[in-house]
């Protein structure tokens, strides 16, 4: 009989890179519908394509560079459906198509691939086509074909927007096929807190940050009504939840990630009031990524042995 | 002639000699304590065998005349109060006691840098490896050679708190030390939760004390001493009846083995021998273990005998290794929230395969005590405790320059 002498541990546990790739898909399925059964059918190809898009090119570039197959575990989905949830119903599907390739390509695979990139693809990406195509991906049109003005565009006015809350809540209202529904996205990120893919850090630091800076610096006499506006409208909520937690991209110490999602709630808040676009999460979350190696640095976990109370009697 | 951390013995038998069971085979100078024979028989050579290390190692052979004749055991019943404490390291020593746990550092050295210095002395009893039973097995067996042999350790430590620790799933054990508890006034029974990797020495110091042990340092620096539970009964054996440690329980377990159970092993007994009387090995066996799966040394010759601190030989199959086909770090941080020593595995990881002593050094790799639980938990699959065992070789030469 032959055995096999190699290191220990011996055993492993059964967390798999496939799993959790699947489980951000199965997290992000609420949200899905809604966009579904908000924006209708043409939603389904959108996400198709980016998807799609996302594979073939990482396929393509597996089979161009000759290296191992990558393909299947499952992170490119997850890109293509990510970057699918930020656009409107109504982007043109070349868009949708180059964008993804553009994620995968630039922003992974040439990166080094899974888990070395510094910048979040999917949002690289939209960033990307926001700048070679801006009407592509802001025209909200609601399912009728009318066009819409989003919560948010109200609130650059600033003045608060005519949806109730609770219709903001559950996704009654204009906007990105996968950021409408706070309620869908807060399902989505139960199930990844239970299937502990992720910790609650970055997005708790992340909403409350936007929540606090808002009930301060409130753009209305109502300032309590503006901060619950805030955190329900735009792509916040899927931005905290989906993005900002993205492995590769966001620290891994624990009050790293609590300073990052101060970073991105704050930058989100500045962005949306003084910037271009009335959406900041965008940039908010790829500015914070770029720090994310700094912050891990500047944050590190105190070492076994050096708390208080270990000291000798 | 080296079962423990420290010099080998040298051996004091020759080819052709007679030897009884519980007869010195082998002893030395300094940190080393001696070896004796755990059958009785007659020398056949002297020679390196394979050893559980995977290296070669200089070894007593003895063909059993299955005879079982012992030397004079000299039993010794005086009242507790009367043991002196160098008479009692004296029989610890000459007993050959080691860390029975896994470490197998000399008992009687431990204790003696441990006089005047600890304020709570602890057995140990978690024995958090997954399939090892064997502390178990003891503590369900003889629950008051333990206790006993704690008592004797008070004589000598004067610990203000003595603890023995078990973890709360070990119901029948916990059952057992809690009757004989009345009859050893002064001994705490701890129950602590189940939980890889409690057992380890800095761990369990926490978990009891609260107290946490500087890096680099040993349990004493914190007033604490530790010895396992199976040491603790080796104890009570060599000083009240004069036995020398020349047996040990030992699980042999794992999906690979027909019959799992523990064994009274007398030290030395190949692996293969213990393989079969638990009914061999199935036909697709993959692994076979020294110790635990999470700290455990694969072995590739099952001639390789059982050591004073060999707890547990455990046979796994293919299907329960889960080998890494495509290492890839995802970042994911899980391994940081495992760590029990609180480090930081995922830039350890890149750092060393960046070859960055510097970096290494900063992230204090060297408090990695190589526990696995990051490499069990990684989704990547890295061989992260095998490149941290490089990582440390690099920070330990490049500080010897």
């Amino acid at each position: 009989m032959k055995l096999t002498v190699a290191s220990s541990p011996h055993i492993r546990g059964n967390f798999r890179t496939n799993r959790i790739m699947m489980d951000v898909c199965l997290a992000l399925v609420p949200a899905l519908i809604v966009g579904i059964w908000k924006f209708g059918f043409r939603v389904i190809p959108v996400t198709s394509i980016c998807i799609g898009a996302a594979i073939v090119t990482e396929w393509l570039y597996c089979l161009l560079t000759k290296s191992r197959n990558t393909t299947l575990d499952g992170s490119a989905i997850v890109t293509g459906l990510l970057l699918a949830m930020t656009l409107p119903h109504t982007v043109p599907y070349w868009l949708c198509a180059l964008g993804s390739g553009f994620a995968i390509l630039f922003v992974k695979c040439l990166c080094g691939g899974l888990g070395q990139n510094i910048f979040n693809p999917a949002l690289a990406a939209r960033a990307f086509m926001l700048l070679i195509y801006p009407v592509g991906v802001t025209r909200y049109l609601t399912v009728d074909g009318v066009s819409a003005a989003t919560p948010l565009h109200h609130m650059v006015m600033p003045a608060l927007p005519e949806e109730s809350l609770m219709d903001m809540f559950l996704g009654n209202c204009p906007g990105s096929i996968g950021e409408i529904s706070a309620l869908a996205l807060l399902i989505g990120f139960a199930y990844l807190l239970y299937r502990d893919v992720i910790s609650a850090r970055i997005p708790l630091a992340y909403l409350g940050t936007v929540a606090v800076v808002t009930l301060v610096f409130s753009r209305t006499d109502a300032p309590v009504q503006w901060m619950l506006y805030s955190l329900l409208s735009g792509g916040v909520m899927l931005g905290a939840i989906f993005m900002a937690t993205d492995y590769a991209t966001s620290p891994a110490t624990p009050r790293g990630q609590i300073l990052y999602g101060i970073g991105c709630g704050v930058l989100t808040v500045i962005f949306r009031y003084y910037g271009l676009f009335p959406e900041g999460v965008t940039y908010a979350i790829l500015i914070m990524n770029a720090f994310v190696w700094f912050i891990d640095y500047m944050t590190p976990i105190r070492r076994f042995g050096t708390q208080k109370g270990g000291a000798a009697k | 002639m080296q079962q423990h951390i420290g010099a080998p013995c040298t051996p004091l038998v020759k080819v052709g000699d007679r030897v009884l069971r519980g007869q010195k085979i082998g002893d030395g100078e300094g940190l080393c304590v001696p070896v004796h024979a755990s059958v009785s028989g007659t020398v056949t050579a002297i020679e390196p065998r394979p050893h559980t290390s995977g290296r070669m190692v200089n070894a007593i052979v003895i063909d059993n005349d299955f005879q079982d004749k012992s030397i004079a055991m000299t039993p010794n019943d005086a009242p507790l109060e009367q043991l002196d404490h160098d008479a009692i390291l004296h029989a610890i020593r000459e007993a050959g006691i080691v860390g029975m746990g896994g470490a197998a550092f000399p008992g009687n050295v431990k204790a003696l840098s441990a006089m005047g210095h600890v304020d709570t002395l602890i057995a140990n009893g978690c024995e958090c490896e997954p399939y090892i039973t064997a502390d178990d097995s003891l503590l369900r067996t003889d629950p008051e050679h333990v206790l006993e042999g704690m008592d004797i350790l008070r004589q000598v430590l004067k610990p203000e708190r003595t603890v023995v620790a078990v973890e709360d799933n070990k119901a029948e054990a916990i059952e057992k030390i809690r009757g004989i508890l009345k009859e050893h006034p002064g001994i705490e029974l701890v129950i602590l939760p189940t939980r890889y990797p409690q057992g380890a020495e800095k761990q369990l110091i926490q978990s009891v004390t609260g107290r946490q042990v500087p890096p680099g340092k040993l349990p004493v620096a914190v007033g604490c001493a530790v010895f396992n539970v199976s040491t603790y009964a080796a104890i009570y054996r060599a000083v009240r009846l004069g036995l020398p440690l020349i047996q040990r329980i030992v699980t042999v377990s794992g999906e690979a083995i027909a019959e799992p159970q523990n064994f009274i092993v007398r030290i030395g007994t190949p692996f293969h021998d213990l393989v079969e009387a638990a009914g061999g090995l199935h036909d697709k066996t993959e692994r076979v273990i020294s110790g635990g799966p999470m700290m455990g040394v694969a072995q590739s010759d099952l001639a390789v005998p059982v050591l004073k601190a060999t707890n547990s030989i455990l046979c796994l199959l293919k299907d329960v290794n889960g080998a890494a086909e495509n290492p890839v770090c995802l970042r994911c941080g899980k391994c940081v929230s495992v760590c029990p020593m609180r480090l930081h595995p995922t830039y350890m990881y890149r750092f060393t395969k960046a070859g960055r002593v510097d970096q290494l050094q900063r992230l204090n790799v060297l408090d990695c005590m190589e526990c696995g639980s990051c490499a069990f938990t990684c989704p990547g699959k890295l061989p992260l405790v095998e490149t941290f065992r490089k990582g440390k070789q690099m920070v330990r030469e490049a500080s010897a320059k």
